[in-house]
């Protein structure tokens, strides 16, 4: 339970944020932030909990950012309905993707590579078919009112990244103090010993997968409402993929808190390498770059084990008592 | 349905270009079919190799076929630091750490190049680039023709360095059986470190025999690494007839879904393909059974 | 309460199981025991699922749990312990236990109870809060029983539990095994350490090369010859007996 509230804590914190910063520039920082530990958060589900990594959740993310904005384009259906079809689509695709990969026990690197392959289906398709725009991609038409899922204020898409946010955030709690979570996190250590012990792994990782698409389909849907525009690329690409999988594990896989971690520390970093370089074309993405390859070789437990180091010691104290009896 | 006269010369470029599919697999087959290693920094590796061979042709004139003498060697040196600096560090046990850690070496190789080479497309011209070759009357690009044989021809030397030198027997110890392999006093980091750089000198042949034809630009590399592991997956990961084969059935299938479904749903063909492999027979089609 | 009938397995060539049959009634606790290979350990993964059989019939309670998956049988009470411990490493011995009694119990609070009482059972309880990475291998073989005894099952088979353990270790782990049986578990154990089978078994079975070869009392199965030739090579009884005679 401490923890639970010191997650409300944090995200208390975390809301003071439009009553403390007056820039516009800074609070959409903030909510590009918030955004990005929203992505990291989705994939930390699958990959940080459930130990699937998948190096294509832009599949979920587009899929949710394409059906809020076709719905609305095409068939004038009111985002906010758009919103709630737009997490179920995704949660659709992932169910196929995890079905289609779990059924047949498709693990580890197979399953990264398979999951890349999809999303590049999806890219094509999208690239191809007229009702998402084809090449050209979607113009969501500027008509400001809450109505639309539209905000004149930054403050209220503040307001909306935040309580996404903090929803996978609390369902990421709530794996790490369930039933569900804990025979999740047992198949990610061991699926073998996980099924002896009655473990369905199967329902477990579609469980987890479905969950993960659904909240990286409310990061699209956000962030086609936020920036009103999409093509292919941006929906389906490997940024989005990528910074999903690059905010957790910076900030830790497999903990609550590492995709806040994570993706405060990515944007530090983007903000200061714009500084240092100007804004020249690929610096900071090969900085996130290094930044991978550093953490997984040198910090595999992400910023947040640092963090844990304490534990650590705790365990040390643990050992000696141990070694006393064995 | 397209008569012969067409099918025809769509099917035989889509060897030609499967050839060249088939190049970059190659390299691929022995990193992942022998090592293990999923190699994600396969394309940006061969878009440094193309921006290689470019480089030498527009600063110092040097063709690109006689660069086959200087880019696989150093790509080699290229691929044997990166895998003793930093590929074999990183991996801790965990084959998805290194898939990370290639995916990050592929995220900074090619930002670094977006930043030094800018982003547009470059193209070499040679006196060769627009002759062609009429073969069972579809006129191929003769660029192409010679990088179909010079596929066969790699495959050959590579197949020739793996059974009948130390290094290939050193190297197919290591793959089987990494600790019997440093009991008998094999230099395991070392081995794995020639593999590495084996497999990326593919892609500097690869580049020199790829670039007459094609184009570079820092993106370039995207479009190869899922086709190449569509390759490696369909051929049976470490089979070098294995990726030849696949490379061609690529090259077909991309022509013939060019043909009927039109240019950008074609590659879905491959994807397609890759996903269904991969579930349903993972060792490939010429590989062993499970 | 467990009936194996004709059961055998081929493995690319080597026949791991040829026709092997036995009974294990409830509320003891039996033994499977036999030389390297015999194919004991692929026994195990047939009878929980994690193999299927070529031929033959698996019977739990009555019911044909043949080729069911590993976890549809821990549901229906019957559980393993793996030979090569497999701890969830990263989480604490209390979380790993859990997970074994989220079988039965679906609130994260009982079932992590429930985990301490097993652990104390076992003699786990002062050990529950650190990393089950750091145990040694006896803890990490008294994981291996508490998880699987967690699950509430009605026949646990344990596969070499006593593998890896000192005599003093295993001196303190029989007692825990009669205990389990006590409590109304029917214990089915691989074991190649006699002095466990010796005190513990009353039904033994001997595998030799995927056959049963002899059954009954540990020691009437001990004296056997056949059994002796198995473990010390052909002859090996007669000549035991010659030597027996003249020294008599």
């Amino acid at each position: 339970m401490r923890s639970l509230l010191f997650l409300f804590a944090v995200f208390v914190a975390i809301g003071a944020a439009p009553v403390l910063i007056a820039s516009e520039f800074w609070l959409d920082v903030v909510i590009m932030t918030l955004y990005a530990a929203l992505l990291g958060q989705a994939w930390n589900i699958l990959g940080g909990y459930g130990g699937q990594f998948s190096f294509g959740h832009a599949a979920y993310f587009g899929t949710g950012a394409y059906t809020v904005a076709v719905l609305q384009v095409q068939f004038g259906v009111n985002p906010w309905i758009g919103l709630v079809a737009g997490g179920l689509t995704a949660g659709a695709v992932a169910a196929f993707i995890g079905f289609s990969t779990f059924r047949y026990g498709l693990r580890g690197s197979y399953f990264a590579l398979v999951t890349l392959a999809f999303a590049e289906v999806l890219r094509i398709l999208s690239n191809s078919v007229d009702f998402t725009g084809a090449g050209v991609g979607i113009l969501i038409p500027l008509e400001r009112s809450l109505a639309n899922l539209q905000f004149a204020s930054k403050i209220s898409y503040f307001w909306l990244i935040w309580t996404m946010t903090l929803a996978a955030f609390l369902v990421v709690w709530w794996i790490g103090n369930s039933r569900f979570g804990a025979r999740l996190m047992a198949v990610r250590d061991n699926e073998e010993a996980a099924r002896a012990l009655g473990v369905d792994a199967f329902r477990v990782k579609m469980g987890a997968i479905v969950l993960s698409g659904v909240f990286s389909g409310l990061a699209g849907v956000f962030y086609a409402q936020y920036l009103l525009y999409l093509d292919p690329s941006i929906a389906y690409g490997p940024a989005v993929s990528i910074e999903s999988l690059l905010v957790p594990i910076i900030g830790g896989m497999g903990t609550l808190f590492g995709p806040l971690l994570g993706a405060a520390a990515i944007h530090a970093v983007s903000e200061f390498t714009s500084e240092v370089t100007g804004d020249a074309p690929g610096i900071s993405l090969a900085v996130y770059g290094a930044l991978l390859v550093v953490m997984v070789t040198f910090m595999p437990r992400g910023l947040a084990g640092l963090v844990s180091r304490l534990g650590a010691r705790r365990g040390a104290r643990a050992l000696a008592v141990e070694r006393r009896h064995a | 349905m397209p008569d012969l006269a067409i099918i025809i010369p769509s099917v035989l470029n889509g060897i030609t270009t499967g050839a060249l599919y088939a190049l970059v697999a190659l390299g691929l087959t022995l990193i992942y079919g022998v090592l293990h290693i999923i190699n994600f920094a396969h394309g940006a590796l061969l878009m440094l190799g193309l921006y290689a061979v470019y480089y030498l042709k527009a600063r110092f004139g040097i063709d690109p076929y006689v660069a086959l003498l200087i880019v696989p060697p150093a790509m080699f040196a290229l691929g044997y630091a990166l895998q003793r600096g930093i590929i074999g560090r990183a991996s801790h046990g965990r084959d998805e750490n290194i898939l990370l850690v290639t995916l990050g070496l592929a995220i900074v190789i090619e930002n670094l190049s977006l930043f030094f080479f800018r982003s547009d497309t470059r193209i070499i011209d040679t006196p060769y680039s627009f002759e062609t070759v009429d073969i069972l009357g579809a006129f191929l690009p003769l660029p192409k023709v010679v990088a179909f044989a010079g596929a066969i021809v790699t495959a050959a030397l590579l197949w020739l360095v793996m059974a009948r030198t130390d290094l290939g027997r050193a190297i197919r110890a290591v793959a089987k059986e990494k600790k019997g392999a440093a009991l008998v006093g094999i230099d395991t980091d070392h081995v794995y470190a020639m593999s590495y750089g084996l497999g990326i000198a593919c892609l500097g042949v690869a580049a020199c025999l790829l670039l007459p034809s094609y184009y570079v630009n820092p993106q370039v590399g995207h479009g190869f690494v899922l086709i190449a592991f569509t390759i490696v997956v369909l051929g049976g990961m470490g089979s070098f007839v294995g990726a030849l084969i696949g490379g061609f059935v690529i090259g077909v299938i991309e022509a013939m879904g060019g043909l009927f479904l039109g240019e950008s749903l074609g590659q879905i063909g491959i994807f397609a393909i890759f996903i269904l492999v991969l579930i349903f027979r993972p060792t490939g089609l010429l590989g062993h059974r499970v | 309460m467990l009936e194996v009938a004709g059961l055998s397995k081929n493995f690319g060539g080597v026949q791991a199981a040829r026709d092997v049959g036995f009974t294990v009634p409830q509320g003891v606790i039996a033994s499977l025991i036999g030389p390297n290979g015999a194919g004991k350990t692929t026994l195990f993964a047939m009878i929980t699922g994690f193999h299927r059989p070529d031929r033959g019939t698996v019977r739990f309670c009555g019911e044909d749990i043949t080729g069911l998956s590993p976890e549809a049988i821990a549901r229906r009470g019957m559980v393993r312990t793996f030979q090569l411990v497999q701890p969830f490493a990263g989480q604490t011995v209390r979380d790993n236990i859990a997970v074994g009694a989220h079988l039965h119990i679906a609130s994260r609070a009982g079932a992590l109870a429930y985990a301490g009482a097993v652990a104390r059972k076992v003699g786990l309880g002062d050990r529950l809060d650190i990393d089950a990475a750091a145990l040694t291998v006896a803890g990490r073989k008294r994981l291996e029983v508490a998880r699987a005894l967690a699950t509430r099952p009605k026949l646990i088979l344990l596969d070499e539990v006593m593998a890896g353990l000192n005599p003093s270790e295993i001196e303190a782990v029989i007692p825990i095994i009669r205990a389990i049986r006590d409590e109304g578990v029917t214990v089915l154990l691989i074991e190649h350490v006699m002095q466990a089978v010796m005190s513990l078994s009353e039904h033994t079975w001997v595998l030799n090369q995927g056959e049963i070869i002899a059954e009954g009392t540990a020691s009437k199965v001990v004296a056997d010859p056949s059994v002796i030739e198995a473990y010390l090579g052909k002859g090996m009884a007669e000549r035991m007996r010659a030597r027996e005679a003249a020294n008599a």
